[in-house]
Parts: structure tokens; sequence; C-alpha cells
């Protein structure tokens, strides 16, 4: 069991008021809060080893070097990828799955198909779209139910010899279901596809273990779980990520350059042309220290409790409607109230110092799946409490007597 | 009534308002209260970029004035579009190009003037005068 109060305590954000009342955040599907650890690792960094990476002789250089690349093993083993030059860094999901999506330009030929979900946000929905208009490539969705889950029934008529790659997310960001992602790897595999994985929303909430899905590409983001924005991680199997061609040109990323030709640098390197985010990308070690200490049982249990307490609470609210039914969701709740614009809610519940997402989540394909204008959500962390959704659902009713 | 003078009006309205719930109900009942646009104004050409909600807004000319009509699919919106509605219908191009904003400062709902709000204020206020440069320029 955790202690909540004591977790609270190492989040200085969560201990303040907004709009004249106690902040509660729910809106960690956008972006997590970041413990103390974090944030003094990121002025540590800029007060005692800042300097350039790979490049230089001198020591702090070479500190900097030995942080960020201790950080790639944090994440390596985290992950439990085979290879530490399997795991890239990059600016974030979107950076990760457009450095796919780049790639597969030069694999793709007119006819081959790719496979998305009718559950992806926007940011695995149009990178390959645009591949798609690239290489004369057409996409397959594979549909979802009432539900809110993916029709895996649909995906095995989907799947063809005609199928280049897959591009699927672990967890929904507008839902919350959790996609049998092992299912649809394997599937994939046997018609000799390609698969990634949008792990966004699933890295706040457990932890991957690539090897043992099998995955070839596996992107997430640092700032959802507790490390800084502007960080992310893109894994690719060493097989796939020497197929690929580079995405970025520019330093770091070369072997030898003349104005002949230039040869790339092995892995990671190629994929990480230019100065990183150097500070990010230890820092994101430390966030990853600091959820495994948490210890991901924990964080489960947790969310899991609050997931339970707030659809029942909430399901009590005269005319509310839970979008995304999934047996197995994570600490996302999506709902409406029957005649009223979320975003209406949105603004009031605001003003009671409750803060969550309001509209389409960049999923508009799942809201107009609904028929709707898009929907309130809130999401948990490990951090929040029961009180807390009390709050919640206090304001939500104030806010349904005001609007109706 | 000049523009001026509807938005003391509105000023004069809000400040016996002592938090944002009344301000916020008030707000509400405005946008109940906001005649219906002709459903063929309705149509995407009419919608305002930059809101959560939708916004139609429309714009015609009756002698040397601008009649507005409007709707929303979000309440707050509706409301807050009904009290631009009532400052600018009915009035001059050229009164609307000059007419200062910071009223909305006065009526507490200055948060709702960031560029970055969902809601589109903004872009109300800039659709709004853009008819109003748009009918000065034709006469």
């Amino acid at each position: 069991m955790l202690d909540i109060q004591k977790i609270r305590a190492d989040f200085p954000i969560l201990n303040q008021k907004v709009n004249g009342k106690p902040l509660v955040y729910f809106d960690n599907g956008a972006t997590s809060q970041k413990p103390q650890v974090v944030i003094d690792a990121i002025s540590k960094y800029y007060q005692e080893i800042n300097a350039n990476i790979h490049r230089g002789v001198h020591t702090l250089s070479q500190l900097a070097t030995d942080a960020y690349e201790i950080a790639r093993g944090k994440v390596q083993n985290h992950i439990n990828a085979k290879h530490a030059h399997e795991v890239l860094f990059t600016s974030g999901t979107t950076f990760g799955i457009n450095l796919v999506a780049n790639g597969f330009a030069a694999i793709l030929k007119p006819g081959d198909e790719v496979v998305v979900s009718h559950l992806e946000h926007h940011s695995n929905i149009v990178p390959w779209q645009m591949l798609c208009e690239k290489t004369g490539a057409n996409l397959k969705v594979i549909p979802m139910n009432e539900n809110g889950e993916l029709i895996m029934a649909e995906y095995d008529k989907l799947l063809s010899d005609k199928t280049k790659i897959v591009a699927v997310n672990h967890i929904s960001n507008a839902l919350g279901t959790i996609n049998p992602i092992k299912y649809m790897i394997d599937k994939a595999h046997v018609v000799g596809a390609a698969i990634l994985i949008d792990g966004a929303q699933s890295v706040p909430h457990l932890k991957p273990d690539v090897q043992a899905l099998d995955c070839d590409f596996y992107a997430f983001s640092g700032h959802k779980m507790c490390g800084p924005t502007g960080t992310g991680i893109l894994y690719g199997k060493e097989v796939w990520l020497n197929k690929l061609p580079p995405y970025q040109g520019g330093g770091e990323m070369i072997k030898e350059v003349t104005f002949e030709k230039t040869t790339y640098a092995e892995l990671p390197h190629k994929f990480e042309a230019g100065t990183p985010h150097i500070e990010g990308g230890i820092v994101l070690g430390t966030a990853i220290d600091y959820m495994n200490e948490v210890g991901f049982e924990n964080i489960q249990q947790q969310e899991l409790e609050l997931l339970a307490y707030a659809t029942q609470k909430l399901s009590e609210i005269e005319g509310l409607r839970i979008y995304g039914n999934s047996k197995n969701k994570t600490s996302v709740i999506s709902f409406n109230i029957e005649g009223i614009h979320p975003y209406d809610i949105g603004s009031i519940i605001d003003k009671l110092g409750i803060a969550v997402r309001t509209g389409h989540h960049c999923a508009q394909p799942i809201m107009n799946f609904f028929g709707i204008p898009g929907t309130i959500r809130a999401s948990f962390s490990f951090y929040n409490t029961k009180e807390e959704i009390d709050a919640l659902v206090e304001a939500v009713k104030k806010a349904q007597m005001m609007l109706s | 009534m000049k523009i001026k003078d509807i938005q003391d009006e509105i000023v004069d309205e809000f400040s016996m308002f002592d938090d944002w719930m009344q301000r916020y109900e008030y707000i509400i009942e405005l946008g109940k209260n906001l005649p219906l646009i002709k459903e063929e104004f309705k149509v995407d050409e009419n919608l305002i970029k930059g809101c959560q909600s939708k916004v139609w807004l429309q714009g015609e000319q009756n002698d040397d004035k601008i009649i507005f009509t409007a709707d929303s699919d979000a309440i707050l919106t509706k409301g807050i579009i009904a009290i631009l509605i009532r400052v600018f219908s009915n009035q001059t191009p050229k009164d609307i190009i000059d007419a200062d904003m910071s009223f909305i400062d006065e009526i507490g709902l200055k948060e709702h003037l960031s560029p970055t709000r969902a809601n589109g204020l903004v872009s109300m206020i800039k659709n709004i005068k853009m008819y109003a440069l748009a009918f000065n320029v034709k006469n």
C-alpha cells in the first residue's frame, strides 16, 4: 500500500490553490506532475555538469556524456531492451512515430498497406497518412465497438501479405482502453509486417517488456511519466533500426563527411542528429528511478482503486455517460452529461480548482464514432486521492445544476 | 445607443455580482436568451476557428449598420457572444472598428481575453471587426 500523503509531498505543485480552491489535478493523461527529485536533478545538471556530449575531451563533457549514456541504460533496463543502442532519445512519442513513418517511405511500394486503429491519437494517424500519400500505400483502420474496444476479428481480416506495418497504441488516450497488443504483435508477425506500439499512455501506468512483447518499435514520452517535457524514447529492434534510413541529417549522426559522400554513424547516433535535450535525457532517467521506487504494482493498485471509485461515484450522476467501458482499461474516465457541452462543464469545474481535459483529445475519429463534439476526461495518477474524486463529483454536480 | 454606452451598461450590470458563480450564471442566462440564428447561416463558412465549441457568426448590412446573429453549441460561449452582439449589433462599421474592448476586463472576463483560451473570444472579436472592415470597404 502506498502512503499517499507521503507521495503527494514529493510533488510541490499539488500543494497549491487554483481559483481559491485546492488544486485537483486530473489531467495526468496530458502530462504528469514532477516530483522534487526530478526538479532538483534538472538544476543539478546545469549547476554541475552542463556541457555538450559525445564531442569534447574535457572533463565536463565526459561527465555529461556518461550521465546521458547512464540514462539510456536505465531506459534499456526499464523496458528490457536487448541492447542500449536500440534505445533512441527523441523529443517525444510524436517524434518517434514520425521517425519510423518517414523511414518506411524507403520501404513501401504502391498498393502496400499500413494498418492503424480507430482508437489512435492523431499523432499515430497523420504520420501514416503522410507516408501513404508519399508512397501510394493504403491506410486500413481496425474498427472499434461501443465499449471502445478494438474488434480483433476485424483486425485479423485486415492483415495480409500486403500489410507492411501496423501502428497501434498500447492504451487509448481518449478512453483508457488497454489494447491486446501481444496478440496484435504476434498476428502482425505472422504476415511478416512490422508493428509499432504507441506507448505514450501506457508508460505512466506499467512497465513494458519489449522483448517479451516482441514489438518492432515502441515509442513513448518522458513528460507523462514524471519526466521533463521534450523528452521521449523510441525503442526499435536493432535489425529494423539498421534497415531504416536516418531521419535528420546533422552533427553527431555521421561517421565521415565529404562533399562527395557521407557515411552514417552507428546506432543509436545515426538517429540522434544535433545536440540533444541532454538534461532532459538524464532527468528522464531520474524520473524512471523515481517511478520504480514507488513501484509499478503500487501505482497500478492505487490507480485501479481510483478508477473503480470514480466510475461508481460519477455513474450516480443523472444523465452522465461514460465513454470507454472496456474491462481492460486504465485510470481514465471520459464522460459527458446529457444536453451539456463538455466545454461548459470544464470551464465551470476549473473555477472550482479542478483540472480536466475537455474536447476531442486529439482523437476526432473516436468522437465521430460516438457522434459527440468531445468529452470531459479525468485521468488519474497514483498521487491522486478519493477525496479529490469526491471534489470532482461535487463540482460536476454543481456545474450540471448551473447549466441545466 | 452608442457602443460605449452599451458597454457601460453591461459593466453596471456585472458590478452587482459578488463572485464568479453569479457572473457565470448571468452569462448562461444571456446565452439561453440569445435570439436564434437563421438555420441557413449555421454553415461551416460561418464557423469561427479557435473555439473548442462551435460558434457560428453571421453579419448582415442594414442601411449603414451591421446586424449580427450567432449561435454556439456551448452555453457559456453562447452567453459571451450574446454580450458581443449586444455591444456590436446595429452599429456602423466605423464605430465597430474603433471600439475599445477594455470593458471585457471590467466585467471580470479578462481571463477569456487570452489568445490561447479555447473559447475563442479573441477570434469572435476579430471576426466581428473583420465584418466591419469588409462592409466599410464595400461602402
